[in-house]
C-alpha cells in the first residue's frame, strides 16, 4: 500500500508547489516535469527491449508543430488529440518498416528520423505555405502547462508500472534478453514491438504539443533540437531504463546540471554530455538504482 | 494417421541443399531420433519445423494443422517447442520467469495463479524447484541446459523438439537426462530428437531417420538402422561421439 | 545537363564510397557501430584545413601524413574504448548497445572539442580551383584530385582484401568471428586493426571533402548518416557493395539536387533506405 501513498502525495504536493515558486522556478518545473515525462515514455520502449531510439525530439517537435498549425482551427483538446493521433502513426510506419528488422537498423533509422521530418516540414513550409515560422498565441498560463505535463508524467509512470505487472511487460524482457528465444515461446515480436513503440511516441507527442505554447514562436529548428533526443536517453540510462522510476531519477538532476550548463558554459555543453554518455556506459551500465542494488548487496555480503 | 508429416521439405542456402527432399512422419507419442554426421542438416531441418527458416519447398503439417509459412510464434502456439543446440536462455530473468514465458505465451496461454503453476510443475519436472527466483545468468551449464528443458515443457507442447539436448553431459547427468526424456515419452508426448549419443538413442528411440548432405538416407527401426551399410558409410570418417 | 549531373554525381560518390567503406570495415570486422564516424570524418577535414592554412603544406603532402595519424587514432580508441566493452560484452548481445551507446558519447565528445577549437563557423580552402574540362563538362580540379584519392584509397583497399593473406584473415574475422580463433587468428588484434584502418579511411575521406567543399563542425552527424545507409544497402561487411552503393548514393543525391531540390537530398537518402530495408534488408548485395 505504501508503494501507492507515497507516490501519490508527491503528486499531490507536487500540484501544490507553483504556489511557492517564482516565475522563473516554474519554468524549471515545467522543464524537469517534461523530462521526466520524455526519459519515462522512452524507456517504455526502449528500456527493456534495448532498441536504443534516437528519434525522441521527432515525435515531441511534430507535437509541438500540430500545436502551432492546428491551435486556431480546433480547439485546444482536439489538437492533442490530432497529435497523439499523428504521432501514433509516424510511429506505426517508423515501426512497421524498422522493427522486424535488428535492432541495429531501427537505431539508425530512428538517427535520422528527426532531421528528415525537419527537413520535410521545413520544403514544405517554404514551397507550398510560404511560412517558416508560426506563433502560438494560447490563452494558457504557464501553470496550466505545468499541471498539465504533471499529469501526463504521472500517467506514464502509472502506465509504465501497469505493463512492468501485465502480458506486455512480460514480453518485452524476453524481447530485450533473447528474441529468439521470445519468438518460439510464441511472442508476437513485430506487435509486441510495435505496441510498446506506439504508446510511447504517443507520449512523446503530447508532451511536445503541452509544452509548445512555451515557446510561443515555433519553427522546426527549434522544435526538432536533437539535444532533446540526447538527452533523452541519457537522463534514462543514467538513472536506469529498465526501472519504474529510474528515467525519472535520473531526468531531475541531470534537467538542473543541464540547465546551469547552457547559461554558463554553453560552449563546453556537448563535451559534458559526451563524458557522461561515456561514464555511464562504463561505470553505471545498468544506471544509478541498479548501481545502489549492487553496492547493498555487497555490504551484505561483508557484514 | 501421421501426427507431424514431413513432405519433400527442401531448405536451400545459395548454392547449398542443406535440406533436401526431405520427407518422414511421425506417430502421436512417438519418439524418433533424428542422426546424421555434422552438417549433414539435422538442426536445419528442426528450424525448418520450428520455423526458425522458412523452407524453400515442401509442406510440414502438425496434426493436419500447415506449420510451413508461418511465423515463429505461431507455430510455436501451435504447440510445438523446441531446445537450441548452443543453450539459450534468458539471463536477466530468474528461473521461474524463464520457464513461465512460454506458459503464458504458448498455446495454452494461461495467466496469474494458472502460469505459476504449470511453471513450477516444469521447474520440479527439471529438478530446479529450490533455485526458483535465482537468475538464470547464474546458473552451470548443465543448469542451464535443464532450464531449457523446462521452459519447452512448460509450453505444454504437443511436439517436442530436442536439438543436441544430451551432448556435454557427464555420464551421471546423462543418465538422468535419459531418465527424464523417457519419463516424457512415457507421458505420451511426441518428441523428435537430434541427437550424436548412440547409447541415448538406443535407450529411449524405437526408430530413428538418418541424414546424410541434406538427404534423408534411412528411416528404420533404430537396431537396423545401425548396422545399415549406407549409415556406417555416411558416418565413415566423421567421429561418431560413441 | 544529364551529363553534368553524372559526372558531378560521380566524383561525389567516390567520397561516399570512401566513407562507407571505412564504416564497413568498423561494423564487420571490428563490431562496433560507431555513431562517431562523421565527427572522425570532421577531424580529417579540419586537419587538413588548418594544415594547409597555419603551416602552408599542400594538402596532397598533407594527406599523406593524416592517413597514418587516422590509423593510430583508431588504434588507441579501440583499445582503449572499445576493448573494454568487447571484454565485458561476452558472447551475445550487450556490445552493440553497448558500442553505440559508447561512441554516441564519443560523437558528442569530439563535436565539443571541434567546436571550442575552430568554432561553428562553415570553414573551407580555396586549393585548385579552377575548371577543368572533362568530357565537355567543367569540373572543378580539386573535386578531381579528390576523386582520385578516393579512387586510390578505396581501389588499394579492395585489392589487399581480395588478393592477399591479410584480406583473407579480415575476410575471415568478417564472417564468422567465432570460429576464426581455431584457425589461430587473433580476434583482437585483426579487430583493433579493422576498426584503426576504417578510421583512417574516415579521415581520408574527411580531408578530401575539405579539399572542394564547405563544412561545420556539426556535420559529422550527416555524414555518419549517409555512410550508415550506404554500408546498408550494400549489404553490412560487403566491400563492393558499399563501392556500388556509394557511388549510386553520390549520383542520386547530386541529381535530386540539381533536379528537384537541394532542401530534399537527405530526405532522397532516406527513402532509398526505407526502400532498401523494406525490400531486401540484407542488402542490395548481400546474401540472404
Amino acid at each position: 500500500m505504501t508503494k501507492l501513498i507515497i507516490p501519490l502525495l508527491a503528486l499531490v504536493a507536487l500540484a501544490f508547489a507553483p504556489n511557492f515558486v517564482s516565475a522563473y522556478g516554474l519554468g524549471l518545473l515545467i522543464g524537469a516535469a517534461t523530462y521526466v515525462t520524455l526519459a519515462s515514455a522512452w524507456a517504455l520502449f526502449s528500456g527493456h527491449t534495448h532498441y536504443v531510439s534516437l528519434a525522441t525530439v521527432a515525435f515531441y517537435g511534430t507535437g509541438a508543430y500540430c500545436m502551432a498549425v492546428l491551435n486556431e482551427a480546433l480547439p485546444y483538446w482536439a489538437v492533442l488529440l490530432c497529435a497523439g493521433g499523428i504521432g501514433a502513426t509516424m510511429a506505426a510506419l517508423v515501426g512497421l518498416s524498422t522493427l522486424r528488422l535488428q535492432g541495429v537498423y531501427f537505431v539508425i533509422f530512428s538517427f535520422g528520423l528527426a532531421e528528415l521530418v525537419r527537413q520535410l516540414i521545413t520544403w514544405y513550409e517554404v514551397n507550398v505555405t510560404g511560412t517558416l515560422g508560426r506563433y502560438i498565441f494560447l490563452d494558457i498560463s504557464a501553470r496550466d502547462i505545468y499541471w498539465q505535463m504533471l499529469a501526463l508524467g504521472a500517467a506514464t509512470i502509472a502506465l509504465t508500472a501497469w505493463i512492468h505487472r501485465s502480458r506486455l511487460g512480460m514480453a518485452l524482457r524476453v524481447i530485450g534478453d533473447d528474441e529468439a528465444v521470445a519468438a518460439h515461446s510464441g511472442i508476437n515480436l513485430a506487435r509486441v514491438k510495435l505496441i510498446a513503440f506506439v504508446l510511447s511516441a504517443v507520449i512523446l507527442t503530447l508532451a511536445g504539443a503541452i509544452t509548445s505554447p512555451r515557446y510561443v514562436y515555433v519553427e522546426p529548428a527549434i522544435v526538432f533540437n536533437p539535444t532533446v533526443s540526447f538527452l533523452t536517453v541519457i537522463m534514462a540510462l543514467l538513472g536506469g531504463a529498465n526501472r519504474l522510476w529510474g528515467p525519472a531519477l535520473g531526468a531531475v538532476p541531470l534537467f538542473l546540471v543541464f540547465e546551469w550548463l547552457s547559461t554558463n558554459f554553453p560552449d563546453s555543453y556537448p563535451i559534458f554530455m559526451g563524458l557522461l554518455f561515456i561514464g555511464v556506459v562504463f561505470l553505471l551500465p545498468d544506471g544509478i538504482l541498479a548501481g545502489i542494488e549492487k553496492l547493498r548487496a555487497r555490504r551484505k555480503v561483508q557484514s | 494417421m501421421s501426427f507431424l508429416a514431413i513432405e519433400h521439405a527442401v531448405k536451400q542456402f545459395g548454392g547449398l541443399r542443406a535440406v533436401d527432399d526431405v520427407s518422414f512422419s511421425l506417430k502421436r507419442g512417438e519418439i524418433v531420433g533424428l542422426l546424421g554426421p555434422n552438417g549433414s542438416g539435422k538442426t536445419t531441418l528442426i528450424n525448418l519445423i520450428s520455423g526458425a527458416l522458412p523452407a524453400s519447398a515442401g509442406t510440414i503439417t502438425l496434426n493436419g494443422q500447415q506449420l510451413t509459412g508461418l511465423r515463429r510464434d505461431k507455430i510455436a502456439r501451435c504447440g510445438v517447442a523446441r531446445t537450441f543446440q548452443l543453450v539459450r536462455i534468458l539471463p536477466s530473468l530468474t528461473l521461474i520467469e524463464n520457464v513461465k514465458i512460454p506458459a503464458v505465451f504458448g498455446h495454452k496461454a494461461h495467466w496469474g495463479a494458472a502460469a505459476e503453476r504449470v511453471a513450477k510443475d516444469a521447474l520440479a519436472m527439471v529438478g530446479l524447484s529450490e533455485r526458483a527466483t535465482m537468475s538464470a545468468g547464474d546458473l552451470t551449464y548443465i543448469d542451464q541446459k535443464r532450464l531449457e528443458l523446462a521452459r519447452a515443457l512448460a509450453a505444454e507442447p504437443e511436439l517436442l523438439l530436442l536439438d543436441e539436448w544430451l551432448a556435454g553431459l557427464n555420464p551421471t547427468e546423462l543418465e538422468e537426462g535419459i531418465k527424464l526424456i523417457s519419463e516424457l515419452r512415457d507421458s505420451g508426448l511426441t518428441i523428435l530428437m537430434v541427437e550424436h549419443i548412440i547409447d541415448a538413442v538406443r535407450a529411449l528411440c524405437p526408430r530413428v531417420v538418418v541424414m546424410n548432405s541434406g538427404k534423408l538416407i534411412a528411416d528404420e527401426q533404430t537396431d537396423k538402422a545401425l548396422t545399415d551399410p549406407a549409415v556406417v558409410t555416411a558416418y565413415l570418417g566423421e567421429d561418431v561421439d560413441a | 545537363m544529364i551529363l553534368t549531373t553524372l559526372i558531378l554525381g560521380l566524383v561525389l560518390g567516390s567520397t561516399y564510397a570512401l566513407l562507407a567503406l571505412g564504416l564497413t570495415l568498423q561494423y564487420g570486422i571490428a563490431r562496433i557501430m560507431n555513431l562517431a564516424y562523421g565527427e572522425l570524418t570532421l577531424v580529417g577535414a579540419f586537419v587538413l584545413v588548418a594544415v594547409f592554412q597555419q603551416l602552408g603544406l599542400s594538402p596532397l603532402i598533407a594527406m599523406i601524413l593524416i592517413a597514418p595519424a587516422g590509423y593510430a587514432l583508431g588504434w588507441f580508441l579501440y583499445q582503449g574504448m572499445m576493448r573494454p566493452l568487447v571484454k565485458r560484452s561476452g558472447a551475445r548481445g550487450r556490445l552493440e548497445v553497448d558500442s553505440i551507446l559508447a561512441t554516441f558519447g564519443l560523437l558528442f565528445l569530439i563535436q565539443g572539442i571541434l567546436l571550442m577549437l575552430f568554432g561553428a563557423n562553415f570553414t573551407s580552402i580555396s586549393y585548385l580551383d579552377r575548371g577543368v574540362n572533362v568530357l565537355g563538362v567543367s569540373v572543378a580540379l580539386n573535386r578531381l584530385i579528390a576523386f582520385g584519392i578516393c579512387v586510390v584509397a578505396g581501389g588499394a583497399l579492395v585489392l589487399a582484401l581480395a588478393k592477399t593473406r591479410w584480406g583473407l584473415i579480415m575476410r575471415a574475422v568478417a564472417l564468422t568471428p567465432g570460429s576464426a580463433p581455431l584457425v589461430g587468428i587473433d580476434v583482437n588484434k585483426v579487430a583493433r586493426q579493422g576498426f584503426a584502418l576504417g578510421t583512417a579511411l574516415a579521415v581520408v575521406a574527411g580531408a578530401s571533402i575539405a579539399m572542394y567543399q564547405t563544412f561545420s563542425a556539426t556535420d559529422g552527424v550527416v555524414f555518419t548518416m549517409k555512410a550508415l545507409v550506404i554500408v546498408i544497402m550494400g549489404g553490412v561487411g560487403n566491400v563492393k557493395g558499399a563501392l556500388v552503393a556509394g557511388i549510386a548514393l553520390g549520383l542520386l543525391e547530386t541529381f535530386v539536387a540539381t533536379a528537384i531540390d537541394p532542401g530534399l537530398t537527405l530526405a532522397a537518402t532516406f527513402a532509398i533506405f526505407l526502400v532498401v530495408l523494406l525490400w531486401r534488408p540484407q542488402g542490395l548485395f548481400g546474401a540472404r
